[in-house]
């Protein structure tokens, strides 16, 4: 089975680079554009063969490496 | 005194660090990070470097290493551990000291030699140097120090702000900060300030042909609180 999990900067902490794109963007007439928040996505393939206790598994995995709590929020799709 | 210095897979100043701490007098070791042990130490030092090539986040991988676990047993213990660079970067990814390293604020990597105001009360790191600004070396992407406001507003109380990022005549301002960090800040204690995390390298700055001998008075000032 493969979870799905999407990691990005908190609301109110510095995305350099999504500010980078987002006035590139801009400078390419995507003039619409207000803000960009880049993030990662992860596809992990687990044999584990419960929906939920899978997904379980991967919250651990975003708590305890995935994802740095300080600055990123995640999601499991 | 004994000290270790842990390396990683992309570790890439650990040996300047070891010439740094045999110059001032420790008799340092290199400990490899599969170790499960730190041989018997006074001092533990993170280099700096670029370990599991930066992947994931930086330190992240190698703050779940084989010798971490007996590293921040020894930290818990009241052991003098030292971050540097890479090494904060690990330090902050195994919870031993607060906050986070991001993206420097305009994205380049920044090399060269900064000014930064040490704090000198009650630690064994700054205490009794001289000097009130010194210069030393930076060669970082991902330095731009950040926590929540309750965060820092706690380790302002309990005085853990270890190094901030100030010009020649020590004023701490937006033009002398090189990477966006909160308040300047370089570098942190933990709360019993035995833990040091910095971005700044002393290390590479311990003899006047190295363009500052600055880090020497640190490295100096350590020593002679652990004799």
């Amino acid at each position: 089975m493969k979870i799905k999990v999407i990691v990005t900067p908190k609301k109110g902490v510095l995305d350099p680079q999504g500010k980078a794109i987002q006035q590139t963007l801009n400078s390419m007439n995507f003039i619409d554009v207000d803000e960009v928040r880049q993030g990662k996505y992860f596809e992990i393939e687990t044999n584990v063969k419960d929906e939920n206790d899978a997904k379980k598994n991967v919250e651990d995995m975003c708590k305890k490496l995935l994802a740095n709590l300080v600055i990123e929020d995640y999601k499991i799709l | 005194m004994k000290s270790s210095v842990i390396i990683f897979p992309g570790s890439n100043c650990d040996r300047d660090m070891d010439v740094a701490l045999n110059k001032f007098g420790f008799k340092n070791k290199m400990v490899w990070h599969n170790d499960n042990t730190i041989p018997k130490s006074d001092l533990v030092v993170l280099p700096g470097g670029f370990s599991y090539g930066d992947y994931l986040r930086c330190g992240s991988i190698a703050a779940k290493s084989n010798i971490i676990n007996s590293v921040i047993e020894f930290a818990n213990k009241g052991g003098l551990v030292i971050g540097i660079c890479n090494g904060f970067q690990i330090l902050i990814e195994t919870g031993l000291v607060t906050g986070a390293l991001l993206r420097n604020k305009y994205l380049k990597f920044i090399c060269k030699n900064i000014f930064v105001k040490a704090n000198k009360s009650h630690n064994k790191y700054f205490n009794k140097i001289k000097k009130d600004i010194l210069e030393l070396h930076i060669a970082h992407n991902d330095g731009n120090y950040f926590c929540s406001e309750d965060d820092l507003k706690t380790m302002e109380d309990n005085d853990q702000i270890a190094v901030r990022y100030c010009d020649i005549n020590g004023e701490i301002s937006v033009n002398s900060n090189p990477n966006g960090s909160i308040q300047n800040i370089a570098g942190v204690f933990n709360k019993k300030k035995n833990i040091l995390g910095m971005m700044p390298h002393p290390e590479r700055v311990i003899d006047n042909c190295l363009s500052s001998n600055d880090g020497s008075f640190f490295f100096e000032n350590l020593l002679s609180n652990m004799k």
